[in-house]
């Protein structure tokens, strides 16, 4: 693991078909040595398919991979310097613990005292230590994926490649997991290409996330940039729990504002037939008679430490994320704001429009985004000057 | 007392479940055998005459029967023959139509046709191959400028011909149990296995062939039994002929039963087959099945 001019990963222009249907189109993308990428994106967007193809399991139709200084495109698997941990985990059944670590060992042909004394270290840093005798039909899940991890640490390939290794397991197991193969990586120094369908992980693994869409990068950022400024309508929907509030704007009075809510103004009417995208904690919810946007409350959802309120503006639906237990009744009505700051746009093809600012809707509420703190008292009424009425 | 009903309800309950399979099984199978262990303890009784009981006399002329012992030698290079080859052709046609290659299910169907055949029609297949004059072998031979050779009337040449003929047989059908069984192995662990540049060779011998022990073991056990099982060809090809150098076990059997009406010597052979067979299943249960991974 100490080879690092060797750990780049290069990918340019690398396209998969299959017949017509294209899988992964042309997409290109560098990793730095000792870096924890994530793919992320829903099933079916490309995004195995391109770990496949940098491991070598796949055939890339177009385009080259480099890995270090060396072209593997063409290589098979075994020549390219990386492992891999499969969602299935991918142990032999009839292979005890040991056996199925020092696998790879065996196929080099590392010598068996070496063989021995790796598997030693490498079973010590997953705790696997009483478990080496056992089959793996007689492990739990969570350490089966030991097994599978310490198959690819005891390799000493500087690059792991991960297929949605955590999602086999159940949700304790899984965030126990997310933080032990994040240490991990961390202290061996490994480059890590990660797949994975679960934006939990995306955001508290990665160093930084690609996020895949029919084949294509939608963006390619760091975990805060992506929450924080979604490239596009696609992207700010598809990270966030519950995900960003997409509304569909319409003009009104030479301005854009909520479809079937006229009466309050949220961006320049350029915005118009784009989409704005609130998160739902950047929502303050204000009572019915503060300035702000008319809406009413639909249901609510109480999960202990917030409640997820359903809010219906004009033809729309919102989600808003309050902290503790709202008393608000179902169908009650009041008023909604948010910092401009808070307020996506996106134009109608769905890319983010930096280029429009978004109004204020509430004067009460002037936080920027990401500051925790949900004001959820009624602010005081009159200070409101550039609310529209 | 209720509970005591209540369990006494799922007893019967159980044995009701059981009954079909036991009086199925007892009447083909355990009664049968039964008779037949009594019967070899008997001598026939001729011209209406009661059979005779004699002990052990009948397995004391089995002993003193060369025919016996030369049918038996027969049985066993015709399983020595044909159990290793037809398992081994077996898995090798698995593997081969288990890989991406093109008109796959084609491939898979002829070699799955000599199973669907009946023993009967394919050894009459097998007679016009095998013919001395007219037959496919001694023609393609003699369009080599070879002389031919009288491949079931030979009697050095006439039980490989026959063993020849089993392997062609049975291959095909032992091939669907591994094909079955390659297609439940889980691609990853070939992937796997590819990531630390694993060879084909090492990977089958470390990997797929550990895999597929479970079926070799019931493929094996199939295919002894079916050794001593299968005579419906000796009928069409040889009737046991040159001189008993293909004669079979169950075929002598037969004879004994039938062509020289002999019932108790016949009953005699079949304990010793059935003892034997019993014996060496429990061997291969014994031995292979503390070596074999079952999923």
């Amino acid at each position: 693991m100490n080879h690092a001019s060797q750990q780049r990963i290069r990918l340019e222009g690398v396209t998969k078909r299959w017949g017509d249907s294209r899988g992964v189109d042309g997409i290109s993308f560098d990793v730095d040595p000792g870096q924890f990428v994530i793919l992320l994106g829903p099933s079916g967007c490309g995004k195995s398919t391109t770990l496949r193809m940098i491991a070598g399991l796949e055939q890339a139709t177009e385009g080259c991979i480099h890995i270090g200084e060396r072209d593997v495109t063409r290589l098979p698997p075994g020549d390219r310097g990386l492992s891999m941990v499969f969602q299935s985990y991918a142990l032999f059944p009839h292979l005890d613990v040991a056996d199925n670590i020092v696998f790879g060992l065996r196929s080099r042909k590392v010598p068996r005292a070496e063989r021995r004394e790796r598997l030693q270290r490498v079973a010590e840093l997953v705790d696997l230590g009483a478990y080496l005798d056992r089959k793996p039909a007689q492990l739990s899940g969570g350490q089966r994926q030991r097994v599978a991890l310490a198959r690819a640490i005891i390799s000493e390939h500087p690059i792991c490649l991960m297929d949605e290794p955590l999602s086999n397991l159940d949700a304790r197991l899984r965030g126990e997991m997310r933080r032990e193969i994040k240490a991990l990586q961390t202290r061996l120094g490994m480059t890590v290409v990660y797949v994975t369908h679960d934006q939990v992980e995306a955001m508290s693994m990665g160093d930084r996330v690609i996020l895949m869409q029919d084949g294509i990068i939608v963006q390619d950022d760091s975990p805060d940039d992506l929450y924080n400024r979604p490239a596009t309508a696609f992207a700010a929907s598809f990270i966030g729990s519950p995900a960003m509030n997409l509304v569909h704007l319409d003009a009104a009075g030479g301005k854009a504002v909520i479809d079937g809510e006229p009466s309050v103004a949220v961006a320049p009417v350029e915005a118009s037939n784009g989409q704005l995208g609130l998160r739902p904690e950047d929502i303050v919810v204000l009572g019915p008679d503060d300035a702000g946007l008319p809406a009413r409350v639909i249901d609510g959802e109480y999960l202990g430490a917030d409640t997820i309120l359903r809010l219906a503006v004009g033809s729309q639906v919102l989600r808003a994320r309050l902290p503790g237990k709202r008393p608000l009744a179902d169908g009650q009505r009041c008023r909604l704001g948010w910092a401009p700051a808070a307020a996506h746009l996106f134009g109608d093809d769905g890319a983010r429009r930096d280029d429009l600012t978004p109004l204020t809707v509430s004067a009460a509420v002037g936080r920027p985004s990401g500051d925790g703190g949900h004001s959820a008292s009624p602010s005081p009424s009159g200070t409101s000057p550039g609310i529209p009425s | 007392m209720v509970e005591m009903n209540s369990h006494r309800r799922m007893q019967l309950y159980g044995a009701l479940l059981l009954l079909p399979a036991a009086v199925l099984l007892s009447t083909f199978a355990y009664l049968p055998t039964i008779t037949t262990l009594i019967n070899s303890l008997f001598l026939p009784g001729f011209r209406g005459a009661p059979t005779e009981f004699v002990g052990l006399e009948n397995y004391r002329l089995l002993i003193e029967d060369s025919t016996f012992w030369r049918v038996a030698r027969n049985n066993l290079i015709y399983a020595l023959g044909t159990i290793p080859t037809s398992i081994a052709l077996a898995l090798a046609m698995a593997l081969f139509v288990n890989a991406r290659l093109p008109g796959r299910g084609f491939v898979r169907m002829a070699y799955f046709t000599p199973t669907i055949l009946p023993m009967i029609a394919a050894a009459n297949i097998w007679m016009f191959f095998y013919a001395p004059q007219i037959g496919l072998f001694n023609k393609l031979l003699g369009a080599l400028g070879l002389s031919g050779v009288n491949w079931l009337g030979d009697p050095s040449v006439a039980l490989s011909s026959v063993i020849v003929m089993t392997v062609w047989k049975e291959a095909g059908f032992f091939m669907i149990f591994y094909l079955a069984a390659l297609q439940g192995m889980a691609p990853e662990l070939k992937e796997a296995a590819d990531l630390e540049g694993t060879s084909r060779w090492s990977f089958f011998w470390r990997v797929t062939f550990p895999l597929l022990m479970p079926t070799t073991l019931f493929v094996l056990i199939n295919a002894l039994i079916n050794a001593v099982r299968v005579v419906d060809h000796l009928f069409i090809l040889t009737k046991g002929g040159p001189n008993n150098a293909t004669n079979l076990l169950l075929y002598y059997v037969y004879e004994n039963a039938f062509s020289f009406f002999d019932r108790t010597y016949a009953a005699t052979i079949t304990v010793v087959i059935l003892v034997v067979l019993a014996i060496v299943a429990t061997v291969k249960f014994a031995i292979l099945d503390r070596r074999t991974h079952y999923q």
